[in-house]
């Protein structure tokens, strides 16, 4: 049952970033992003990080995407449309593909089962948040505060004297 | 549902995401490149937090939930420099940003 | 006996459940116990809204000194079918040089987060359709998508207004999901726990609202649900008589009544949640009066709460975009992070009389602070009057 759950989101995800990165149009693309992280947060429920998968839907969807789909709106030009394809692109991600796909391969101690652990509880994550991962936790908030504070004086408009 | 398996799909996000990066000439496309790179490296810290022997220590799902954060400060700040970057010089096309060219 | 009607549902559920119960493997039961309660949720919700869209308007009518829709069945109450009908047999237009797979799917997609967001509120003993350890913030996530599905409402529409509401509406939606979730914390903080079930346990010797950060939590989160779900007196994405209807204007027939459908449906899941985080969720006021059942005593509370949404939209003007942002940022999220601290004040004095003098000392001096930084009184000069000569 798992494996159906595995292969459908698997495929979907997939389907999903390949038309966010090839698609012409940037608001098909933006909406192709907005459910590829759909599926990346379903593979966080079957992997069994409901947590993460919950945060992954509010901060991605909720908020990054809406954000990328502003800025496409306040950067349209309607003259031209930026065409441009590099083929070379995809040799690359290719090759890496193939070369990181060789390396697990031929790894043997990565063929192994999900073992039977018991649900990781969002007190469990609470309680580590605030003992053992204080430092990073406060370092993230002084983090996403300058983001916040450098974008606002990114995007002020320059008062013409 | 095996471990490589999962590794093998997060590879491939990990490469449409940087042909994403690496061959669209649209500013905001390389950032969208940039987030799906970042986010097959989420998968990745999970799928090996839940097939390790040791799950009392979620150090993946800890580092997981950081790095949500931190990609979504670096979008923020990201989507403003396009923004910035479109005011000036009304192009999102980043092969015509070439001024500091020798 | 009590607990017989208490509990007729989940007997009802497992009836139905029974002949599978032994044959068939255990996904397949979950699959079929899941497909119930999501009938169930269905059914009850949208015959709500049904009720509820005639309803509201006999009582604005009311409040209006007429009486509402009453020529369709008794007393008007066979309204919703005339209105379905209508909506369904309209003809479905849409724009030449629209966006047709965008188009299409925003009222979808609001609908479909609206009716998710119903699935973690418990609505009875033991009648939580979806139990997730997370419930809270699965209800938040799942609200944050709205905001993306109004986006392509008003950019699918190709219609320059569309655009100018659907950018207003995500404004507003932004703007007050903050105060939305901040006030979310104490409760969450009190009681230790994101799962809806516990929340409720935890309240079964008092309610939150009886506390001073608990009143308080509850007057900003109602106002906030009252944002997020564009009703009067914050309706300006929809206020016909400045934009037409906003994201929703190039939408006819049954996709209207779909976007119709998905802000009453908001409504009804802000007003659960806020039954369940702050009024008990379904416990009697009284331990005298436990023999009622529980979901009766939800959907006591629940229509309470609707009627204060009806009253408010019959009473009070529309405001202006600017002072509902000006409202959010500077007084709710000031407010709000109040309501943490004194949660804690009320917590580490004991939560007796002394913790809640302290912590209602605490919400009062910021009250005043606010109102003094914000300056509040202004003086207004005096009323000229221009006649025709």
């Amino acid at each position: 049952m798992s494996t159906v759950a595995f292969t459908i989101i698997a495929i979907l995800t997939l389907a999903a970033a390949l038309a966010a990165a090839t698609l012409q149009k940037l608001m098909h693309a933006a909406l192709s992003f907005a459910v590829m992280f759909l599926g990346i947060s379903a593979f966080f429920f079957l992997l069994g990080a409901e947590f993460v998968g919950l945060v992954q839907i509010f901060v991605y969807i909720g908020a990054v995407a809406v954000l990328i789909v502003f800025t496409i709106l306040l950067t349209r030009h309607d003259a031209e449309k930026v065409r441009g394809f590099n083929w070379s692109g995809v040799v690359v991600a290719l090759a890496v593909f193939g070369g990181l796909t060789w390396a697990m391969e031929n790894t043997k101690s990565l063929l192994i089962d999900p073992p039977q652990i018991e649900p990781l509880t969002v007190h469990r994550i609470g309680e580590l948040l605030m003992t053992g991962y204080v430092w990073p936790l406060l370092c993230v908030g002084v983090l996403l505060t300058a983001a916040l504070i450098g974008a606002l004086i990114l995007v002020l408009e320059e008062k013409r004297e | 549902m095996t471990l490589s398996i999962v590794l093998v799909v997060s590879a491939a996000l990990f490469c449409v995401g940087l042909l994403a990066a690496l061959s669209r000439r649209h500013a905001i496309f390389i950032l969208i490149g940039i987030e799906m790179m970042l986010a097959a490296a989420n998968l990745n810290f999970i799928a090996f937090w839940r097939f390790t022997t040791q799950p009392a220590q979620p150090t993946g799902v800890m580092v997981a939930i950081f790095a949500i954060a931190i990609a979504a400060a670096e979008a923020a700040v990201g989507l403003a420099m396009v923004i910035a970057v479109y005011r000036h010089f009304r192009t999102t096309n980043v092969d015509q940003l070439n001024q500091l060219k020798g | 006996m009590a607990d017989s009607v208490d509990q007729v549902f989940i007997r009802a559920k497992e009836c139905l459940l029974a002949p599978l119960a032994g044959h068939a493997p255990g996904w397949l039961i979950q699959v079929a116990s899941s497909l119930i309660n999501i009938g169930a949720l269905l059914g009850v919700f949208l015959t709500l809204f049904a009720l509820m869209s005639v309803l509201e308007r006999k009582i604005l009518g009311r409040m209006q000194n007429r009486y509402g829709p009453n020529r369709v069945g008794p007393f008007g109450l066979f309204q919703p079918v005339a209105d379905g009908i209508k909506m369904l047999i309209k003809e479905d237009i849409v724009p030449a040089r629209a966006d047709k797979v965008v188009h299409f799917l925003a009222p979808i997609l609001i609908a479909a987060t609206a009716i998710l967001s119903l699935g973690v509120i418990p609505y009875g003993r033991n009648m939580t359709p979806f139990v997730i350890d997370g419930g809270i913030l699965f209800f938040f996530a799942v609200g944050s998508t709205t905001e993306l599905a109004v986006f392509m409402a008003g950019w699918g529409s190709n219609n320059k207004f569309s655009m100018l509401g659907a950018m207003r509406a995500i404004a507003q939606m932004i703007s007050y999901e903050l105060p939305l979730l901040v006030t979310v914390l104490p409760v969450v903080m009190i009681v230790g726990s994101l799962n809806p079930d516990q929340i409720v346990a935890a309240q079964t010797k008092m309610w939150f609202v009886l506390t001073p950060w608990g009143a308080v939590a509850f007057i900003l989160f109602f106002v906030s649900g009252l944002v997020e779900s564009n009703r009067t007196p914050f309706d300006v994405p929809e206020g016909e008589s400045e934009i037409v209807a906003g994201h929703m204007t190039e939408y006819s027939g049954f996709k209207y009544a779909t976007f119709f459908m998905a802000e009453y449906i908001g409504m009804f899941a802000v007003s659960g949640l806020a039954i369940t985080l702050f009024l008990g969720g379904w416990h009697a006021p009284i331990s005298i009066l436990e023999f009622i059942p529980s979901y009766i005593w939800f959907f006591l509370k629940l229509s309470s709460l609707l009627f204060v949404y009806i009253w408010l939209r019959g009473t009070l003007p529309r405001t202006r975009v600017d002072q509902i942002m000006n409202f959010a940022w500077k007084f709710m999220l000031p407010m709000a992070f109040t309501c943490i601290i004194a949660a804690a004040v009320w917590h580490y004095a004991g939560r007796g009389l002394a913790g809640w003098l302290w912590s209602l000392a605490v919400i009062a001096v910021v009250y005043v602070m606010l109102s003094i930084l914000l300056e509040t009184k202004k003086k207004f000069a005096p009323r000229t009057y221009r006649f025709a000569e």
